[in-house]
């Protein structure tokens, strides 16, 4: 009997654990062994062991700088735009617009990112709006191709990953609190920073995850918008694999993201962890 | 072409005539599923004189891809390749030979037909990913007709591997009406770039060209691998870079709107340009740069291997590459297409520029393509 049930767990554990395999430990173990390797004289990978490639890191570290402030820097902006329009739509619009401006959040993905990008080149270019701000005297605005035009792509494209887990989280939250705040004479303000904020932050802290994982990936936007100056990491590997083909590199500039959003993510989930607690104190009070 | 041979019953038939009679299904579609096709290609085959061409009766398949160039041919070339054969081409544009071998070297590219440069041919050939040219199946290509000069580096050791497409030169095209006048020296483009054209220059997403001028804006060979030299070009790029207005090798839509001024340009662009806005003009480098020659080629993986073959030999048909070469404004090294060609785009001087301003240009040489400085070089400057 118990024989049977734990071979059915096994046969259960199967597909997750062939899914695991597969897609997530062969792929990186490759990447990883790579990383130590050379690169092949005509291009490619050469097997070999050398901490050279990690050696090269820094010769990307424009690079990785640029990831790691246009990233945070997207998210944030993310956040003070998506927090207000999911408060919006969470507690004050009425519920029979409710449902259509949802669906209007969702709008943009039903097109590829690609071509909605190309229509800030035009937005963004001579003709667009610095010709429009030339109209009210602002000569010689330069936007495309700048790291604003990427920060505009990136807020552009990420903001209903934002918008959503916040209306999520504000979706959910009990009014009554509100109610009983406001009867014992809290003005609005401060039930917003004590009650509804506090509320939603496993929203925010969702939604920012969400985009910066993203973000630290990004290749297109900077590619599109910021017209091959400003460089992600993402870009640093399309090159590096597609070329210059320098496989052996590109794994090391692979690993060496794989471990920043690893730290990454283990602050967040610590942040996470103390935020609860925090909470937790709070109701104890 | 083997669903026309399933047989198909009097209903589905009238439904696929409806289907096709309201156009929500294209005539081949229609042809290919209730068998009409094969009754007329069978038909055909018997009836030579029927027939467009002997193409139909082969097994070629419905689809070929081609891997080329941005802005590299007439579209309506493909559509009458499908309507002759049933062959449905699928066009994928590259910006650097860097970008299609990596495709290659990796595998499964899915490539039929693919478009390397003169200096790309040997590495292709050293890493077996070619395949020499079967010719008795290109009776469009006739040695005789083409310039030697620039279909010589499709043929290594006395084996064809790439048939010639076009030549053409990497130079300078300017908006004249921004720049004030012609630019035609790449002491101009590089010095312009940091101090009166400041934000408005492009270089190539492309190791060749854009190493290459920055090598002869100092007098070196555009195909120096020195490390020395190359340092000097390292230091130029990086310190133009802040200054550049992109680094692209699609630079038509931003130097038609303006926001562009200048760019590393190659022939056809300048001439497609030109053709719709004078004001862009088009010179080459009076220290030197590129002159190349580009080839059809296809990949030993290819998956429409007879249809590649069915495709090069359509776009070596004089008639129609005349056509290709009016669309694109790259010349031809073919005397039989330039003998349909109108006058005055034999005679256009971005075409075919004076004898002595091709003089000082360079063919890429092979090792530019695999020298692994130049590659670290161009992949440094994008990230600095």
């Amino acid at each position: 009997m118990a024989m049977t049930q734990s071979r059915a767990r096994g046969l259960l554990l199967t597909p997750a654990a062939l899914w695991y395999a597969g897609l997530l430990l062969f792929p990186l173990s490759v990447v990883l062994i790579f990383s130590f390797g050379e690169r092949n004289p005509i291009g490619g990978y050469a097997p070999g062991f050398t901490l050279e490639q990690y050696a090269n890191l820094p010769a990307r570290f424009a690079a990785f700088r640029n990831t790691l402030t246009l990233a945070p820097l997207g998210t944030v902006a993310a956040l003070l735009i998506a927090y207000p329009l999911a408060y919006y739509l969470a507690v004050r619009v009425s519920p029979r617009w409710k449902t259509m401006l949802l669906i209007l959040v969702i709008v943009p993905f039903w097109t590829s990112i690609l071509i909605r990008s190309y229509a800030w080149i035009f937005l963004l270019g001579g003709n667009g709006i610095p010709a429009m701000l030339e109209t009210f005297g602002l000569g010689d605005i330069r936007l495309i191709n700048t790291p604003f035009a990427v920060l505009v792509g990136i807020v552009y494209g990420y903001l209903p990953l934002m918008v959503f887990p916040i209306y999520v989280a504000l979706e959910k939250l009990d009014k009554s609190l509100l109610e009983a705040a406001a009867d014992l004479g809290t003005p609005p303000w401060r039930s917003f920073l004590q009650i509804t904020l506090p509320l939603s932050m496993p929203g925010v802290l969702t939604g920012s995850m969400l985009v910066f994982i993203l973000l630290t990936g990004e290749f297109l936007i900077p590619a599109i918008l910021g017209g091959g100056k400003v460089f992600f990491v993402g870009n640093a590997l399309v090159d590096l694999f597609l070329q210059s083909r320098n496989w052996a590199f590109g794994s090391a500039v692979a690993v060496a993201l794989i471990v920043i959003m690893l730290i990454v993510v283990a602050l967040y989930s610590r942040a996470v962890k103390r935020f609860g607690a925090s909470r937790d104190d709070a109701g104890l009070m | 072409m083997t669903k026309d041979n399933t047989p198909i019953t009097r209903q589905k038939f009238m439904e696929e005539l409806r289907r096709y009679e309201k156009g929500s299904i294209t005539r081949r579609h229609f042809l290919g599923a209730t068998g009409l096709g094969t009754a007329m290609a069978v038909m055909g085959g018997a009836m030579p004189g029927l027939m467009p061409g002997r193409a139909q009766a082969q097994d070629l398949g419905n689809r070929v891809a081609l891997a080329t160039w941005p802005n590299y041919h007439d579209t309506s070339n493909f559509d009458r390749f499908t309507d002759e054969t049933g062959v449905f081409t699928q066009v994928n544009v590259f910006g650097s030979n860097e970008e299609m071998l990596a495709k290659l070297q990796a595998g499964g590219s899915g490539w039929d037909v693919f478009v390397p440069t003169n200096y790309a041919v040997p590495t292709y050939v050293k890493a077996d990913l070619i395949e020499p040219l079967d010719l008795s199946k290109l009776p469009n290509f006739d040695p005789a007709a083409f310039d030697p000069r620039f279909a010589d580096a499709g043929t290594i050791d006395g084996t064809v591997y790439a048939v010639p497409k076009n030549w053409g030169t990497t130079g300078i095209a300017f908006n004249s009406s921004r720049t004030g006048g012609v630019v035609d020296s790449w002491k101009t483009f590089f010095d312009g770039a940091r101090d009166q054209f400041d934000g408005r220059v492009m270089v190539h997403d492309y190791q060749l060209t854009t190493i290459g001028n920055a090598l002869v804006y100092f007098g070196h060979s555009f195909n120096s691998v020195d490390p020395a030299e190359l340092a000097d070009a390292e230091k130029l790029l990086v310190d133009v870079k802040p200054h550049l207005f992109a680094i692209s090798s699609d630079y038509q839509p931003s130097m038609r709107n303006g926001d562009a001024w200048l760019t590393m340009c190659w022939t056809g662009d300048g001439k497609q340009m030109n053709a719709d806005m004078p004001e862009i003009g088009f010179a080459l480098g009076r220290e030197g740069g590129e002159i190349w020659s580009d080839y059809y080629a296809i990949p030993k993986d290819a998956p429409h291997r007879e249809a590649a073959y069915a495709l090069i030999n359509y776009l070596l048909d004089p008639e129609v590459n005349a056509r290709e070469a009016l669309a694109h404004g790259y010349p031809v090294a073919d005397a039989r297409t330039n003998a349909l060609l109108p006058e005055d785009l034999l005679n256009d001087p971005i075409l075919y520029p004076a004898a002595e301003r091709l003089s000082p240009l360079e063919f890429g040489a092979a090792v530019t393509l695999t020298d692994p400085n130049r590659a670290e070089l161009m992949a440094r400057f994008k990230s600095a």
